[in-house]
C-alpha cells in the first residue's frame, strides 16, 4: 500500500488561494491586519500555525527554507517545521541566513542583514497591538480605522510613570508607513530597527487569531516613543562568550547554582559564522551585569 | 457553443504554476513599478493575455466575484473559461467584485464604480487587472512608496492615459483604495494603493 501523499506544501489549493489573496492585500495596506480563514494545522496553536500557513502558501520547489526559533536553528519547533516542509514540499533547507530565500521566524530577526529576494515570515501569537488595552475587536478595528492610537501612547507613558523609562522590552509597538500601529510579534525591541527600510519582504501570520499582515520592502517602520524618552534598544552588557560579538542580541544561560551565567548570541547561525571566521569569546561564565541601553 | 474539448486549457501544472504565478504577483506588489514575468504555461480564452489568465487561475475561485469589462464580455468565452477552470462567479455590479478584468483599458469605468473597501475593512476592495499595450516602452512614470527604494521608473503604454491621475484618489482615501495589476503578455507590474506618481514624462 502506498503511503498517503500530501498536496505540495501540505495545504490544499483552495486554502492557498485564500491565503495568497490575503497576503496581497496585506502588502498593499502595510501594517493592516487582514482577516483570513486560518486552517487547523498538524501542530497546536502557539507553535507557529500562522507562520506555517503563510510559508506553505508562498513556498515553491526552488526555495531554500530556514526556520528559526528565538534565533536558534536547533530548537524543537524550528527543526519540526523545517522537516515538515522538507517532507511535504521537498524544498531545500538551510541554517544560513544569507542562503535562505524564505525564513520563518519565531521571536527574532536574524543579525545578518536581509537582502532583496528574501521573505521573512513571522509567527505571531497576538496580532492586535491594542488587544491588552481594549479587548473588543469592534473597538480596536474602529481605532485602527480612525488611526486613534492615543491609548498606546498612554500605555508607554504609564511605563515611564512607574519605572522611569519605557519598560516594554518585546512586542514593542511600531508605526508602519506612518499609518498603522502594528505588533512586530514578540521580538525583542533590540530587533525593531531592523524592520525599518528592510530590503526583504516581511509577512506576519497569526493562526489562532486568523490575521495576516505585512511590511513591504523599503517601508518606514518607526518604534513609538516620546521626544524626551526616545526609543532605545538594549542588550546584556557583555560580549558573546562563544564568538566575542559585542553587537548581537544575547541569551543568558545559567551555568551553575551559584549565580554563574554565560551570555551567548541568540542567533546561532550568526555565532557559528563568526566562530568559523576565527572569532572567539572567553567561553567562560561572566558575572551578571545590568542591561545597557544602547 | 463551445464544447469542453474546444475550451482553452488551464494551467499545465495546477499546483506549481499557481505557486510560481503567485510569487510573480507577490513580488510585483511588494516592489511596485518592477516588471515581473509569469512563466507558467496557461491556455487563454480569446481576448485574455497570458499574464491575466495565469493570475485568474492563481487567485480566482468561488469566493471571488469577478467583473468583466465590455471587451472581456464581448464573447462568452472568457466567462465560460473562468467558470470552468476557476468556478468564479461573474457579476454585473463592479462594486461587489473582488477582481475586475479590464481588456479595453481605454474605456475603464470611473474608479468610484469599484469597491474601495471600508475604513474598518480596507481589504474588501476590488483589484483591477488591466491589460495594457506595453510595459517596457512608452512614456516614463516615476513612482515612490512602500516597496520602492527611493524611486522607480516604469516605462509603459497605459490607457487610460490619465490612469495615475485617477489613482491619486488612493492618497485621499487611504487605507481604502484600489490596487491595480498591469498586464502585457506575460509581464506584470503592480500599482498598489500606496504607490504615488512623482513625475511622468515622454
Amino acid at each position: 500500500m502506498n503511503a498517503p501523499t500530501y498536496n505540495f506544501a501540505y495545504l490544499d489549493e483552495q486554502t492557498k488561494r485564500m491565503i495568497r489573496r490575503a497576503i496581497l492585500k496585506a502588502i498593499a495596506i502595510p501594517g493592516y491586519q487582514v482577516p483570513f480563514a486560518s486552517r487547523e494545522m498538524p501542530m497546536p496553536y502557539g507553535w507557529g500555525t500562522g507562520g506555517v500557513q503563510v510559508t506553505a502558501a508562498i513556498l515553491g520547489p526552488d526555495d531554500v527554507l530556514k526556520v528559526i526559533d528565538q534565533g536558534s536553528d536547533d530548537t524543537t519547533n524550528a527543526i519540526s517545521i523545517r522537516k515538515f516542509f522538507g517532507k511535504t514540499a521537498g524544498v531545500a533547507t538551510t541554517t544560513s541566513t544569507t542562503d535562505a530565500t524564505v525564513i520563518q521566524t519565531r521571536h527574532r530577526i536574524p543579525e545578518a542583514s536581509l537582502h532583496a529576494g528574501q521573505v521573512l515570515v513571522y509567527q505571531v501569537p497576538i496580532p492586535e497591538p491594542l488587544r491588552f488595552l481594549e479587548p473588543r475587536e469592534t473597538e480596536t478595528r474602529r481605532m485602527h480605522a480612525l488611526a486613534e492610537y492615543g491609548l498606546m501612547h498612554v500605555k508607554l507613558y504609564e511605563d515611564i510613570a512607574r519605572f522611569g523609562h519605557i519598560a516594554t522590552a518585546y512586542a514593542y509597538p511600531v508605526k508602519v508607513n506612518a499609518r498603522y500601529v502594528m505588533d512586530p510579534s514578540p521580538t525583542p525591541k533590540f530587533d525593531n530597527p531592523k524592520m525599518d527600510n528592510c530590503a526583504a519582504l516581511q509577512l506576519f501570520g497569526a493562526g489562532r487569531e486568523k490575521r495576516i499582515y505585512a511590511i513591504p520592502p523599503y517601508t518606514t517602520v518607526v518604534s513609538l516613543d516620546f521626544e524626551d524618552h526616545p526609543f532605545t534598544r538594549y542588550r546584556f552588557n557583555a560580549p558573546c562568550a562563544l564568538c566575542g560579538a559585542d553587537d548581537s542580541y544575547l541569551d543568558e544561560i545559567v551555568t551553575d547554582d551559584k549565580g554563574g551565567r554565560m551570555f551567548v548570541c541568540s542567533d546561532t547561525d550568526f555565532c557559528e559564522q563568526r566562530q568559523a571566521a576565527g572569532h572567539h569569546g572567553t567561553e567562560s561564565a561572566a558575572p551578571h551585569k545590568e542591561k545597557a541601553h544602547v | 457553443m463551445t464544447t469542453i474539448a474546444e475550451m482553452p486549457a488551464g494551467f499545465a501544472d495546477k499546483v506549481l504554476s499557481a505557486q510560481s504565478t503567485f510569487r510573480s504577483v507577490m513580488d510585483a506588489i511588494a516592489r511596485p513599478g518592477s516588471v515581473q514575468r509569469v512563466a507558467a504555461d496557461v491556455g487563454t480564452p480569446a481576448g485574455m493575455m497570458r499574464g491575466a489568465a495565469a493570475i485568474a487561475l492563481t487567485l480566482f475561485d468561488h469566493d471571488t466575484p469577478i467583473w468583466l469589462d465590455g471587451a472581456m464580455s464581448a464573447t462568452p468565452d472568457v466567462a465560460r473559461w473562468l467558470k470552468f477552470h476557476a468556478s468564479a462567479p461573474v457579476v454585473a455590479d463592479p462594486s461587489i467584485a473582488s477582481f475586475a478584468l479590464i481588456g479595453d483599458a481605454a474605456n475603464l469605468p470611473a474608479l468610484e464604480r469599484f469597491a474601495f473597501g471600508s475604513s474598518e475593512y480596507p481589504d474588501r476592495s476590488t483589484t483591477l487587472i488591466l491589460q495594457v499595450d506595453s510595459l517596457t516602452q512608452g512614456p516614463a512614470f516615476e513612482l515612490k512608496g512602500p516597496g520602492i527604494d527611493g524611486s522607480a521608473v516604469l516605462q509603459a503604454m497605459i490607457k487610460p492615459s490619465d490612469l495615475f491621475q485617477r489613482l491619486s484618489i488612493n492618497e485621499a482615501l487611504f487605507p481604502r483604495g484600489i490596487d491595480v495589476v498591469l498586464v502585457h503578455d506575460d509581464s506584470i507590474v503592480a500599482i498598489p494603493r500606496t504607490t504615488r506618481l512623482i513625475a511622468s514624462g515622454v
